[in-house]
C-alpha cells in the first residue's frame, strides 16, 4: 500500500512508516494482553536480521568512491565516533551533577557506556532514509560508509565500558589495552572477511557444473565470515562488507548470469524484509512498561546527539579539507552532520546490557532519541535538501565512452606518479591491479586466461541488454529498410579508407552500416567493413554478428 | 647543486593562476630530474626507461610522447622535442597542479580547459586538432593491451561503439549523409562534463624522499 499511493513516500520514509505501524500492532498487543509485548530478542536481530542488510549493502556497494573517499569516511568512523562517544557521555554525567534532576547515582562509567551505544550512527537507518533522497554520490557514500564502518569503534568502546563497569580499578593499561583492541577488531575484521571472500571466490572457480548451488556459496561464504567474526569478538559487520567488495569481482565473472540475477534478488528481498521486521520490532517494543521516564536525561540526551554530532562534523571536516582538494562544502557538511540517524543497532545494544537500577532509564532514552532521528530527521531531510539545493545524484547511465576516460586518465595519473617519484593513490591503486591480474585473477577466475576489463565488460552488458532488447522487439527479424533504423544513424568514414575503395564497395558499406546499427546510441556493431560485400540475410546476419561478437569478447 | 631558477612562465600569468608550485616540490621534480637525466641538463626519450614501473603502464608511449609534445610545453611551433630541460619538465608537471582554493569561477574555467587540452593531444596524436575514429582505435587498443587474450576486434569494435557515442553526444541526430569527421577540442570538453576533471586529474607532491632503484 505504500508503495502504490505515490504521494507518501515523498513525505515520510519507509521507515518511519514501518515504526508507526509497530507501533500501533504494540499497542494493540498491550491493549488486549494488559502486558509487555515481546522485545526483539538482541540475539535474532544481531544473528538473523542484520546480516542480510549488510551483506546487500556490502555487496552493490559502489566500490570506486568508497576507496577513493576511504581516508575521510575512517576519519569520519573512527575519530568521529569516538568524539561522540566521549562528548555524550561526559556532558550526561555533568547533568546527572545537577542534584535538581535525581539522576547522581548514574556514574560516569554508565553514562560513558550509554554514549558509546548510542553515538553510533545507523547503517540500516541511513540506507532506508538515503535511498530515498538520491544526494550526490559522494556525500551518499560518506554518510553510508562511515555509519557501515563505526561497528568496529562501537563494538570495542562497547565492550570496553562494559567491562569497566565490572572491574574494581582500572588502570591505564586497561586503557591503552582498549586502544590496541580496537586495531585488532576492526583489522581482525577485515582479515576474516577478505579470507572468506577469496575463499567463495575460489569454490566458485568450479562450480561450473552445479549452477544451480552457486548463490548458496555467496550467502553462505558472507555469512559465515560473519559468524566467525562475531564469535571471536571482532567486528562482524566489518567482516561481511570485506567479504562481500572482495568476492565481488571474481564471483560476478565466475558465476553463470542466472546465477547473478539470483543472488541480486535474494540479497535484495532478505535485506528488504529484515529492514522491515527491524522496524516493526522497534515500534511494537516501545509501547510497554520497560521504561523509565526522566525526561530531563532524555531531553539533553537528545540534544547533546545532535550538538556533538555537529560539532564533531565541522571539526573534522575542517581538517579533511586542509588536505584534499576536493572539499566538502557547508551544505554537505550540514547533510552529514543531519543524516546521523540511530537505529536498531543502539536499541538492541542497549538491551544487551546487564540487569542495573537504571537501565529503563536508558531504554527510554534509546527510544527516544531513535524515534526522534528516525521521524523527524527523517523526515525533515528531504524538504532540506530540496532547500539547501545539495548536489544531487547524476541520473545518466553510464557510457562507455566515460569509462574508457576514466581508465585513460587512471593510467595517466599513475604514469606520472612513477615519473615524479611519487608514491601516491595512484601508484598502490595500480600496483593492486597488477597484483590483481597476476596471481589473483589466475587463481580464482575459472577462465583465467580471459581476464576482462571493465571497459569490456560494460560494453558486453550494454550490448547484451541492446540484444534482448531488439530481440523482444521482434527487430531482428525485420526487413532491412526500416525507416526508424535508418534515422538515427551516424556514419563514420575513415579518410584514409575512402581513397582506397571504389564507391560501389563504399556504397555497400553503407547499406550494411544502415541495415545493421540498431537503435540506441550506444552500441556499436562490430563486423569487418572491409569485406563485405554481398551477405546473406540481414536478419540473420545481425544475430550471427551478436552472437560471433559475444563469443569472441 | 644546481642552482634552480624559476622560469618567468611559471610565476607570472602565463599560467591560469598564480604559482601554486612551491620551491619544495621544485626542488624535488630537479632531484627526481637529475636521476632521470643521470646529472645531464636535458632529458630524452630514452631516459623514461630507466623508470621500471612504467612500463607496465598500457598508455606509456603516449605518456613519454606526451613529455616531448610541443603543443604542451608552450612553445610555437609543432611537432616533438627531441629533448627537454628542467624548465620544460616543470611545465609539464604543472598541469597536475592541484586547484586552489581561493580560485574564482573563470580561472577554474581555465584551469579545466587547460587539464583538457593536455588529454586532448594525447589522444590526437597526428596533431590535426581532431581525434578520429583511428586515433580513438588506437588508445582502445593500448588501454586494452593489458590484456593479451583480448582479440583485436573487440578493441576495435568498442572504439566503434564509443566513438558512435561521442558522436551523438556532440552532433546529435545526423542526417543520413553526414560524415562524423572526429571529435575536435569542443567536442571533447562536451563529452567530459560529466567528469569533474579539476579535482580529479591532480598529482600530490608531497616532500619524499627519491626512489633510488632507478638504474
Amino acid at each position: 500500500g505504500f508503495h502504490l499511493y505515490n504521494k507518501l513516500p515523498s513525505v515520510v520514509p519507509e521507515s518511519c512508516l514501518l515504526i508507526f505501524v509497530g507501533l500501533i500492532m504494540g499497542g494493540i498487543i498491550y491493549g488486549f494482553n494488559d502486558r509487555s509485548p515481546p522485545v526483539m530478542d538482541s540475539d535474532i536481530f544481531f544473528l538473523y536480521l542484520l546480516p542480510p542488510i549488510v551483506l546487500d549493502a556490502g555487496y552493490f556497494m559502489p566500490s570506486r568512491p568508497f576507496f577513493e573517499n576511504m581516508g575521510t569516511i575512517l576519519l569520519y568512523a573512527v575519530v568521529g565516533t569516538v568524539w561522540n562517544v566521549f562528548g555524550i557521555g561526559f556532558s550526561l554525567y555533568g547533568i546527572c551533577q545537577v542534584k535538581a534532576f535525581r539522576l547522581q547515582d548514574v556514574s560516569l562509567l554508565h553514562n560513558l557506556l550509554f554514549g558509546s551505544l548510542i553515538a553510533a550512527v545507523d547503517p540500516v537507518a541511513v540506507l532506508a532514509v538515503f535511498e530515498e533522497i538520491h544526494v550526490n554520490e559522494k556525500l551518499h557514500i560518506l554518510v553510508f560508509g562511515e555509519s557501515l564502518l563505526n561497528d568496529a569503534v562501537t563494538v570495542v568502546l562497547y565492550k570496553l565500558f562494559r567491562s569497566f563497569c565490572e572491574m574494581p580499578t582500572i588502570n591505564s593499561l586497561d586503557v591503552l589495552a582498549g586502544v590496541g583492541k580496537f586495531f585488532v577488531v576492526g583489522l581482525g575484521g577485515v582479515l576474516v572477511g577478505l579470507t572468506f571472500g577469496l575463499t567463495a571466490a575460489f569454490t566458485t572457480r568450479f562450480t561450473k557444473d552445479i549452477r544451480v548451488i552457486e548463490p548458496l556459496f555467496v550467502f553462505l561464504y558472507s555469512y559465515l565470515s560473519y559468524l566467525t567474526a562475531e564469535m571471536f569478538h571482532l567486528s562482524g559487520i566489518v567482516a561481511i562488507i570485506a567479504c562481500a567488495m572482495g568476492m565481488k569481482r571474481y564471483v560476478e565473472a565466475n558465476i553463470s548470469l542466472k546465477s547473478h540475477t539470483t543472488v541480486k534478488y535474494f540479497m535484495k528481498m532478505w535485506s528488504s524484509v529484515s529492514d522491515t521486521l527491524i522496524f516493526i520490532f522497534l515500534g511494537v517494543s516501545t509501547i510497554g512498561e520497560n521504561h523509565e521516564w526522566n525526561w530531563p536525561y532524555i531531553c539533553f540526551t537528545v540534544i547533546f546527539c545532535l550538538v556533538w554530532r555537529a560539532l564533531g562534523v565541522l571539526v573534522l571536516t575542517f581538517f579533511v579539507n586542509r588536505f584534499h582538494v576536493n572539499s566538502i562544502t557547508g551544505k554537505d557538511q550540514f547533510i552529514i552532520a543531519y543524516g546521523g540517524l540511530r537505529g536498531a543497532i543502539c536499541f538492541s545494544l542497549v538491551f544487551l546490557l546487564p540487569d542495573f537500577h537504571r537501565k529503563k532509564l536508558f531504554i527510554a532514552a534509546t527510544t527516544v532519541v531513535i524515534l526522534f532521528t528516525v521521524f523527524i530527521q527523517g523526515m525533515t531531510i528531504r524538504p532540506l535538501v530540496d532547500l539547501l539545493a545539495v548536489k544531487r545524484k547524476r541520473e545518466s547511465a553510464p557510457t562507455v565512452g566515460e569509462q574508457i576516460h576514466i581508465r585513460f586518465l587512471d593510467h595517466l595519473l599513475a604514469g606520472i606518479e612513477d615519473i615524479s617519484g611519487h608514491w601516491g593513490q595512484y601508484y598502490w591503486k595500480d600496483k593492486l591491479e597488477y597484483f590483481n591480474s597476476k596471481y589473483l585473477q589466475k587463481m580464482l577466475l575459472r577462465e583465467y586466461d580471459q581476464p576482462k576489463s571493465s571497459i569490456v565488460l560494460l560494453y558486453e552488458k550494454l550490448e547484451r541488454k541492446h540484444a534482448i532488447e531488439l530481440a523482444e522487439a521482434g527487430q531482428l527479424g525485420h526487413a532491412p529498410h526500416h525507416p526508424a533504423l535508418l534515422n538515427n544513424r551516424a556514419v563514420i568514414t575513415d579518410k584514409r579508407l575512402e581513397d582506397t575503395l571504389n564507391p560501389d564497395v563504399l556504397d555497400n558499406m553503407q547499406e550494411i552500416l544502415a541495415r545493421n546499427l540498431y537503435r540506441t546510441r550506444r552500441t556499436g556493431p562490430a563486423y569487418n567493413r572491409h569485406t563485405l560485400p554481398g551477405d546473406s540475410e540481414p536478419a540473420e546476419h545481425a544475430k550471427e554478428i551478436l552472437i560471433l561478437r559475444h563469443r569472441g569478447l | 647543486a644546481l642552482q634552480v631558477v624559476v622560469p618567468q612562465e611559471l610565476t607570472s600569468h602565463h599560467l591560469s593562476a598564480p604559482p601554486t608550485v612551491t620551491s619544495e616540490q621544485i626542488e624535488h621534480l630537479h632531484r627526481r630530474f637529475k636521476q632521470l637525466s643521470r646529472d645531464q641538463l636535458t632529458i630524452r626519450k630514452e631516459n623514461f626507461d630507466s623508470i621500471p614501473d612504467l612500463e607496465f603502464n598500457p598508455i606509456r608511449g603516449k605518456i613519454v610522447h606526451a613529455f616531448f609534445d610541443k603543443r604542451n610545453l608552450r612553445q610555437e611551433s609543432e611537432g616533438l622535442a627531441d629533448e627537454i630541460n628542467f624548465e620544460d619538465f616543470l611545465t609539464i608537471m604543472s598541469y597536475f597542479r592541484p586547484i586552489e582554493m581561493n580560485m574564482d569561477e573563470e580561472q577554474l574555467d581555465r584551469f579545466r580547459k587547460e587539464k583538457l587540452k593536455f588529454l586532448f593531444h594525447m589522444y590526437d596524436s597526428d596533431h590535426d586538432g581532431k581525434i578520429t575514429l583511428q586515433e580513438y582505435r588506437n588508445v582502445v587498443e593500448e588501454l586494452l593491451s593489458g590484456n593479451p587474450h583480448l582479440e583485436k576486434e573487440s578493441a576495435r569494435s568498442i572504439a566503434d561503439g564509443a566513438m558512435m557515442e561521442a558522436a551523438s553526444i556532440c552532433v546529435g541526430q545526423m542526417g543520413p549523409d553526414q560524415v562524423y569527421e572526429g571529435i575536435t577540442f569542443e567536442d571533447f570538453l562536451k563529452m567530459w562534463q560529466g567528469i569533474d576533471i579539476e579535482t580529479k586529474m591532480h598529482v600530490r607532491f608531497l616532500t619524499m624522499e627519491t626512489i633510488a632503484h632507478c638504474y
